[in-house]
């Protein structure tokens, strides 16, 4: 008994702490916006925002909600820190791979690149390709196209635009060669187990996924038109390219930044992932006649993946948080959108902001989850 | 001599208690917020980040413009010293809540009055000091003479959660052309995206595009296209709830105006006190005691206009020998065809 109300007592003091400090800073809170004649309310929320948002994935504009601004700013946020997460993990996986390389000029290059752009502020990396870089580039009526078809202007990166007929055919396609897949494989790995017999599944996967959909153009069912970029003239001196997509230069200037700076911390981890495998491993590995890469792929990644997935996962928050960066340059995220223009607009200052930071909170969350369901995987699983 | 002592201290403690009592009685009329900025000795007063003409600094950080001079004359009634103003330099999007969460006092920073920011978000409009609208700037070569030239496709450059980027939208939408938006925090930003190329178009307040067309790498390659597409009255803002602060700062306002108009400079002001127009007497401190209903002394307003000088005097010195607007357009007293217009100081 005596031992139970020990336990409990600090347990219920701290949460009474924690209910006070809440309690307090919401009092407080009411009671100046009371004397200041300032309401509060998510009301908001519903009414017509009136302000166009430079570039949305979903339709949107002033006639809509302020909760579909909310919604726009969320969803270029998302597009960003999956951009930025995708690219920093393929520069970081090469760069830190690259850091092991028994080539001089490779190892020495890639550590140059690592403590380069791991030490310069972020902020300023997002001002240097957005002022210094992109803020260079031509005038779309002067411009050279790159790749043949796509042009780099100052007024954004124009590219070709898909215009797709049953595009939703084309994902079934996909879909179903997947699942094919995953049944080869399973087949194959028994087949293994069972008569040692190897099966190219690597060859087979990359053929189903290029045959299944080809199937769907060929039968007609799919159709594919592409719009390319053409020059349009607005006024005598100004132009721009129309007809095909166009991704602002503060989208390249925002990636660009963050996946560059994010890859340095994931190439640190993989280095530290692929060293952290004792070099016993590889030798008894080389030993029974495995060769470099089989060696890689089956013995050292398995291993190495446990120690990389932990740190990469905060590496991959903190892009996500630091895309926040965004309001400096004018790239309609979230914060630009949503803690911007709609909070001057509507003045709703806690409102807004405690919404903002639910998000955030929520976005870390479940890419939290994500890796940690991953990294559960990827465990080894004690028999 | 203990007897001394002791009547000696009576004596003292009923002079103070005597004496507190008397301030206590003034106090009472006395707002929270005077109160306030007189025992920290300067007034608190929230500027643009550098807009020509209305709050700009210098290389040694000294602040000009007619938004500044709105804030010395508040210091000069409340505090006897027009050189007693703390700048706070706020972008558009800081402004009202610095405002609201009481960081500054007054906000002067050409800031539009509308129905929803007067009557939402716990902000009063306390006057107008400057009627603006919105107009458009694009380059010479473009050809553009008219807003009505804009075709679709056009990317329009403009400051983040202004009235300007609502405006913008309704002008657009009403003439059916699809635009990009590209919308910065600070006005440099906008204004180096637009010399880059980035847009095709500066939208802001016509005051704004002159004032800003100076920061340009080559201004006179730019004009600014002459439609108006909205009204923007700028003017002074403080927070809501202290009535008797508010009036001081929309009187320090009323008086510059209304100091032009009977011809009181800051060089006659004081030799407008043996006026023969009782109008003119008030606004000297000569006569009546205007002063004390904000529980200021009689000479509050003599001080704005020997420290600060009137209307006239403050836009002639900021905007027009600046070269930014020489034409003072509706921000002409309405006895020279302007459209300003103030309640009499009476």
């Amino acid at each position: 008994m005596n031992h139970r109300i020990k336990n409990i007592i600090p347990q219920l003091l701290t949460l009474l702490f924690v209910v006070a400090v809440i309690g307090f800073f919401t009092i407080n809170a009411q009671l100046n916006m009371d004397e200041r004649g300032i309401d509060f309310g998510y009301g908001f929320l519903s009414q017509e925002s009136s302000f166009d948002v430079q570039f949305s994935l979903i339709e949107y504009d002033g006639s809509h909600s302020y909760a579909k601004a909310y919604l726009v700013g969320l969803l270029n946020t998302i597009l960003v820190s999956v951009l930025g997460i995708i690219f920093c993990t393929i520069i970081g996986v090469i760069v830190g791979i690259a850091r092991l390389s028994p080539n001089y000029l490779i190892r020495n290059t890639a550590a140059w690149y690592v403590e380069f752009f791991r030490n310069v502020p972020l902020l300023l990396q997002i001002f240097f390709w957005y002022y210094a870089a992109l803020r260079a580039l031509p005038l779309p009526e002067n411009t050279e196209p790159l790749f043949g078809v796509t042009y780099l202007t100052v007024k954004g990166y124009y590219i070709p635009r898909f215009i797709w007929e049953n595009f939703d055919i084309l994902v079934y396609s996909i879909l179903a060669a997947i699942i094919s897949i995953v049944f080869i494989r399973n087949y194959a790995r028994k087949l293994q187990e069972e008569k040692g017999q190897q099966t190219p599944v690597l060859l087979i996967s990359v053929g189903l996924l290029l045959i299944f959909p080809a199937i769907t153009f060929v039968t007609g069912m799919v159709q594919l038109e592409v719009a390319l970029p053409v020059l349009k003239q607005l006024s005598k001196t100004s132009f721009i390219y129309a007809e095909g997509l166009s991704i602002p230069p503060e989208l390249l200037a925002l990636v660009l930044a963050l996946s560059l700076y994010t890859a340095t911390f994931v190439a640190e981890c993989v280095r530290a992932g692929v060293q952290g495998v004792s070099k016993g491993q590889k030798e008894a590995a080389a030993s029974i006649g495995l060769t470099p890469n089989q060696i890689l792929k089956l013995v050292i990644m398995p291993q190495a993946l446990r120690i990389i997935i932990p740190p990469t996962t905060n590496q991959y928050l903190n892009l996500t948080k630091n895309s926040s960066l965004a309001a400096a340059i004018a790239y309609p995220d979230l914060v630009l959108v949503f803690a911007g223009t709609a909070l001057m607009q509507t003045g709703r200052a806690i409102e807004i902001v405690s919404i903002t930071m639910l998000t955030y909170l929520t976005l870390s969350l479940a890419i939290s989850l994500l890796m940690n369901w991953y990294n559960k995987k990827i465990a080894i699983k004690e028999k | 001599m203990l007897k001394t002592l002791k009547t000696l201290t009576y004596l003292l403690t009923s002079i103070a208690l005597l004496l507190s009592f008397e301030t206590g009685a003034m106090a009472a009329k006395k707002s929270k917020t005077l109160k306030k900025t007189q025992k920290m000795g300067f007034v608190r007063c929230g500027v643009s980040q550098g807009l020509p003409g209305f709050s700009n600094a210098d290389a040694s950080g000294n602040w000009t413009g007619v938004d500044v001079d709105l804030c010395r004359a508040v210091a000069a009634a409340t505090l006897g010293d027009s050189g007693k103003v703390k700048f706070f330099p706020l972008s558009a999007k800081e402004r009202f809540t610095a405002l609201t969460s009481g960081e500054i006092d007054v906000l002067s920073r050409n800031t539009t009055w509308t129905l929803s920011r007067d009557a939402d978000i716990g902000l009063t409009f306390v006057g107008v000091n400057f009627y603006d609208g919105q107009g458009f700037m694009v380059r010479k070569s473009s050809g553009i003479t008219s807003v009505n030239q804009f075709k679709a496709g056009v990317s329009a450059c403009t400051n983040l959660g202004t009235t300007t980027e609502l405006n913008m939208r309704d002008f657009f939408n009403s003439k059916g052309i699809k635009y990009e938006p590209v919308t910065f925090e600070k006005a440099d930003e906008v204004v180096a995206a637009y010399d880059a190329g980035r847009c095709d178009t500066y939208t802001t307040d016509k005051s704004g595009l002159a004032a800003q067309r100076i920061k340009l790498s080559k201004p006179n390659d730019h004009i600014v296209l002459p439609e108006t597409i909205s009204k923007e009255p700028l003017g002074p803002v403080v927070r809501q709830g202290d009535a008797v602060w508010e009036d001081i700062v929309r009187w320090s306002l009323n008086v510059m105006i209304e100091a032009e108009e009977y011809g009181i400079t800051s060089a006659n002001a004081d030799s407008m006190k043996s006026s023969d127009n009782p109008a003119v007497k008030r606004l000297v401190g000569a006569e009546g005691e205007l002063g004390a209903a904000f529980g200021l002394d009689n000479d509050w307003s003599l001080r704005i206009i020997k420290q600060v000088g009137n209307y006239g005097e403050s836009y002639k010195r900021n905007i027009a020998d600046t070269g930014i607007l020489p034409d003072r357009g509706p921000n002409q007293l309405w006895t020279k065809g302007g459209i300003l217009y103030v309640p009499p100081a009476r």
